[in-house]
C-alpha cells in the first residue's frame, strides 16, 4: 500500500477507474449522468442503431432546459424544431426508463441546477452531461465535466467513457472578499488572469478561505466557470457547508446510509504535501467587482478599471481588435457609464435564489431604468418559488421587473430570448462570445450585483456605489 | 458504429487564422435543433460566413476560392466553450478531416477524435509557417501521416511531428470507435458498479 499523498481530485478519479488501458485512456465509470434535449437525441439513435440498451437506466436524470420557452409554459411550444426535441427527450427517457423532468413539471428546470438541489449530485461521485458547465456540481467534491453526444452514448450505453486523467492545478485565494464582490467576481477575475485557455488541460482544485467561506451556491458559481478558462472541471472540498446543504434533499442519502456516506466525504481533501502541476494564489483583497468587455470570458477586467491597450494582452493583438471592433469598444476607454439596453439575470451559473436575492437588494426601492429590457429568468422551479416566499417576486415587481419561467434562456439563445444585434446586455451567464446571446449581441458578464445596478442605472455602473 | 479510417491525408488546406474560435462560432445554438446527424455542414461558421440575409460574406475564408480542402488550420485554443458534438460534425459534414491547430480545447478535441476527424497539435512557430505557406500559394499542400505521426508542408518538405496516444491513433487507422470497446468488457463494467456504494 502506497501512501503518497493524494489530491481530491486523485482520490475521486483513482476510485473510478474500471481499467486502465495502456498508452490510452482510462475506462471511466460515471455515477450520474445528467441529459437534456439537445446533446442526447442522437446518441439514443445510436444506441437504436447498435442494437443497445441502456445499461443502468437509473444512474441517469433528464431534465428540458436548453430549448425551452421562459413565458407560456403551460401552451405548446410554438417552434416546431423545438417542439420535437422535447418530445424526441420524452420518449427516449420513457423507452429507457430514465427519470424525466420535462416542460411544466414541477422538478423542471436548468439542469445544472435541478441536480444539486434534489440531492442527486453528491461528494466524491463523477457527474457528466453533455453540456461544458456540469463543471458546476465539482462545488460538492464530484468530478464533473461536460462530453460530447458520442461520450453521451457511452456513459447511456456502459456507464462509461474513455478519459485520460487530466493534469491538476490548484487555485488558492485567501483572505475577505470585500463589499460587492460575490463569487462570479472571484470566478471572472481568475479567468482573466490566466486567459480563457489557461487551465485547458487541467482539473482545478479550488482552495482557501474565500472558497471555505463561500454558500453551496457560490460555489457552485465558481466551479460552473472552470470550463471557462479552459480547465476540464473545478472541484471544491466538501464541508460542513456542503452536508448542511446536502442533508435532507431527497435524493440524498438518509439513516444509517447518511452516516456511512458522511464519513467517506471527509476523507475526501486533499492531502498535506500532495503534489499539483500548477499551483496559483491570490488574495481577496485584488478582486473588485469584475465585468468582461470582449468576446470571451478572459477579456475582463475590475468594473473601475479601462479597457486594457491591445498592446499589454497575452493573446494576439489582431483576435484582441476583432473583438473589440465586434464590441465597438476602443482602447483605453472607461467601463463605468457605457450605456446598456439589456439585462440578463439567469443560467446555470447564476440562477439561484443568492442571486436573486442579490440582485433584489439593489433594486429595492428604485425603478427599473427606462431604457432596459430586463429578463430575469429563475434556474428551476424551486428557485422559482423560494423567490415568491422569500418575497423577491414582491420587491422586484415593485421596481418594474418581471420574473419569467425557469430555463436556459438568453445564455445561449436558442429560444425566443434572443438579444437583437447590435445591442449591449449585462448578463450573468458564463460567455461573452460573437452571437452567443442572439445574431449580434454584444455581452458583457458580470456578477447579479453588477446586473442589478446596470438595470436600475441604463449603463454599467459600479454596485458598490449602490449597495 | 464505425468512422472512416484515417491514414495518410494529403490535401490543400483552409486558413482561419483566428484565435479562441469557440464552438458558439463553428456552429451557432440556434442551429442545434435537430434530432438526427445530418446537414451540419451547411451550418459551419454560420455567421461569419453568411449575412443575415443569407448571402455570402465576401470576406470570410470558406467563401474564398481560392482556399479548399479537407484540412481546417485555425488559431490557438481553438474549439473552446460549448461542448456541442455539432461543432465537430459541422467540420466532419463539410468536409475536413483534419483540424490543424497550436492549442485545442479539450472537449473539442475529443468529440473530434471520436467522430474520426484528426486533430494535429503543432508548435506555434509551424502553425505560422503553415499560414505563410497558405497565404504565398493556396494550392500548396500538407500531408498529415497518422502512422508516422508527423505533418508536413510538401512544397518544402519542412515537417514537425504531432502526438496521439497509442489507443486513438489505433482506432484512427482502423476506422474503431469507442463505444465497441466498451460493449466488449461490459461484465467488467458490471463488476465494478457492484462495489460503487451511492
Amino acid at each position: 500500500m502506497s501512501n503518497t499523498p493524494k489530491t481530491l481530485f486523485d482520490k475521486v478519479w483513482d476510485a473510478h477507474v474500471v481499467r486502465s488501458i495502456q498508452d490510452g485512456p482510462d475506462v471511466f465509470f460515471i455515477d450520474r449522468h445528467f441529459i437534456h434535449e439537445v446533446t442526447s437525441p442522437v446518441a439514443f439513435l445510436g444506441l437504436k442503431n447498435r442494437g443497445v440498451k441502456v445499461m443502468f437506466p437509473e444512474k441517469t436524470f433528464a431534465t428540458a432546459d436548453h430549448n425551452t420557452p421562459t413565458i407560456n409554459q403551460h401552451l405548446p411550444v410554438e417552434d416546431p424544431l423545438s417542439a420535437n426535441q422535447l418530445k424526441a427527450l420524452e420518449e427516449n427517457a420513457a423507452a429507457h426508463g430514465i427519470s424525466h423532468w420535462g416542460l411544466g413539471n414541477p422538478k423542471n428546470g436548468i439542469v445544472h441546477v435541478v441536480g444539486p438541489e434534489n440531492g442527486i449530485t453528491l461528494p466524491g461521485m463523477t457527474v457528466v452531461c453533455g453540456d461544458s458547465h456540469t463543471s458546476t456540481h465539482g462545488a460538492f467534491g464530484a468530478i464533473a465535466f461536460g462530453i460530447g453526444t458520442s461520450e453521451v452514448e457511452m456513459v447511456l450505453s456502459s456507464q462509461c467513457i474513455m478519459q485520460a486523467k487530466a493534469k491538476k492545478m490548484r487555485i488558492n485565494v485567501n483572505g475577505k472578499l470585500g463589499k460587492g464582490v460575490t463569487s462570479k467576481d472571484v470566478a471572472l477575475f481568475i479567468i482573466s488572469q490566466i486567459s480563457a485557455s489557461g487551465a485547458t488541460g487541467y482539473f482545478v482544485e479550488y482552495a482557501g478561505e474565500v472558497f471555505e467561506n463561500m454558500s453551496m451556491e457560490g460555489r457552485m458559481t465558481v466551479c460552473n466557470l472552470s470550463i471557462e478558462s479552459g480547465a476540464r472541471g473545478g472541484m471544491i472540498a466538501p464541508d460542513e457547508t456542503t452536508f448542511a446543504y446536502l442533508k435532507g434533499k431527497e435524493k440524498a442519502p438518509k439513516g444509517d446510509a447518511w452516516d456511512t456516506a458522511l464519513e467517506y466525504w471527509k476523507t475526501l481533501k486533499t492531502d498535506e504535501g500532495a503534489q499539483f502541476d500548477k499551483e496559483l494564489n491570490y488574495n481577496a483583497d485584488e478582486i473588485e467587482p469584475q465585468i468582461t468587455y470582449g468576446t470571451n470570458p478572459g477579456l475582463g477586467t475590475g468594473i473601475s478599471q479601462n479597457i486594457p491597450f491591445a498592446s499589454t494582452v497575452k493573446d494576439g493583438e489582431a483576435s484582441y481588435k476583432k473583438s473589440l471592433a465586434y464590441m465597438g469598444f476602443a482602447e483605453g476607454e472607461k467601463l463605468i457609464g457605457k450605456k446598456v439596453d439589456y439585462v440578463f439575470l439567469g443560467s446555470c451559473t447564476n440562477g439561484r435564489i443568492e442571486d436573486f436575492r442579490a440582485f433584489a437588494s439593489i433594486v429595492k426601492g428604485r425603478k427599473k431604468a427606462d431604457n432596459i429590457t430586463a429578463w430575469l429568468v429563475p434556474g428551476s422551479h424551486v428557485v422559482e418559488q423560494q423567490i415568491k416566499d422569500e418575497g423577491i417576486l414582491d420587491i422586484i415587481t415593485a421596481a418594474g421587473f418581471q420574473l419569467r419561467q425557469p430555463g436556459c434562456s438568453a445564455c445561449l439563445a436558442m429560444n425566443d430570448d434572443k438579444i437583437p444585434a447590435g445591442k449591449y446586455a449585462v448578463s450573468t451567464s458564463n460567455r461573452n462570445f460573437e452571437g452567443r446571446q442572439g445574431p449580434g449581441s454584444r455581452t458583457l458578464l458580470a456578477s447579479p450585483f453588477v446586473a442589478a445596478a446596470a438595470a436600475v442605472t441604463g449603463m454599467v455602473t459600479d454596485p458598490r456605489d449602490l449597495l | 458504429m464505425a468512422y472512416d479510417k484515417f491514414n495518410i491525408l494529403k490535401s490543400t488546406a483552409v486558413p482561419l487564422p483566428i484565435e479562441n474560435v469557440d464552438t458558439d462560432q463553428i456552429i451557432p445554438a440556434r442551429f442545434l435543433k435537430a434530432t438526427e446527424r445530418k446537414e451540419f455542414g451547411d451550418n459551419l461558421f454560420r455567421d461569419w460566413r453568411y449575412n443575415t440575409d443569407g448571402s455570402p460574406k465576401a470576406d470570410f475564408v470558406l467563401n474564398n476560392s481560392r482556399y479548399s480542402g479537407k484540412i481546417l488550420v485555425g488559431g490557438k485554443n481553438f474549439g473552446s466553450g460549448s461542448s456541442r458534438e455539432h461543432a465537430a460534425w459541422a467540420i466532419y459534414d463539410y468536409g475536413f478531416r483534419c483540424v490543424v491547430s497550436s492549442f485545442f480545447a479539450d472537449i473539442f478535441k475529443n468529440n473530434t477524435l471520436n467522430i474520426g476527424v484528426l486533430p494535429v497539435t503543432v508548435s506555434p512557430e509551424f502553425l505560422v509557417k503553415i499560414y505563410a505557406a497558405l497565404d504565398a500559394d493556396p494550392k500548396t499542400e500538407l500531408e498529415v501521416n497518422l502512422p508516422d505521426q508527423t505533418i508536413t508542408l510538401l512544397a518544402t518538405g519542412e515537417k514537425e511531428t504531432f502526438a496521439i496516444d497509442g489507443y486513438k491513433k489505433h482506432n484512427m487507422l482502423n476506422g474503431f470507435d469507442d463505444i465497441d470497446y466498451l460493449q466488449a468488457m461490459k461484465s467488467e463494467i458490471q463488476s465494478f458498479a457492484k462495489q460503487m456504494v451511492l
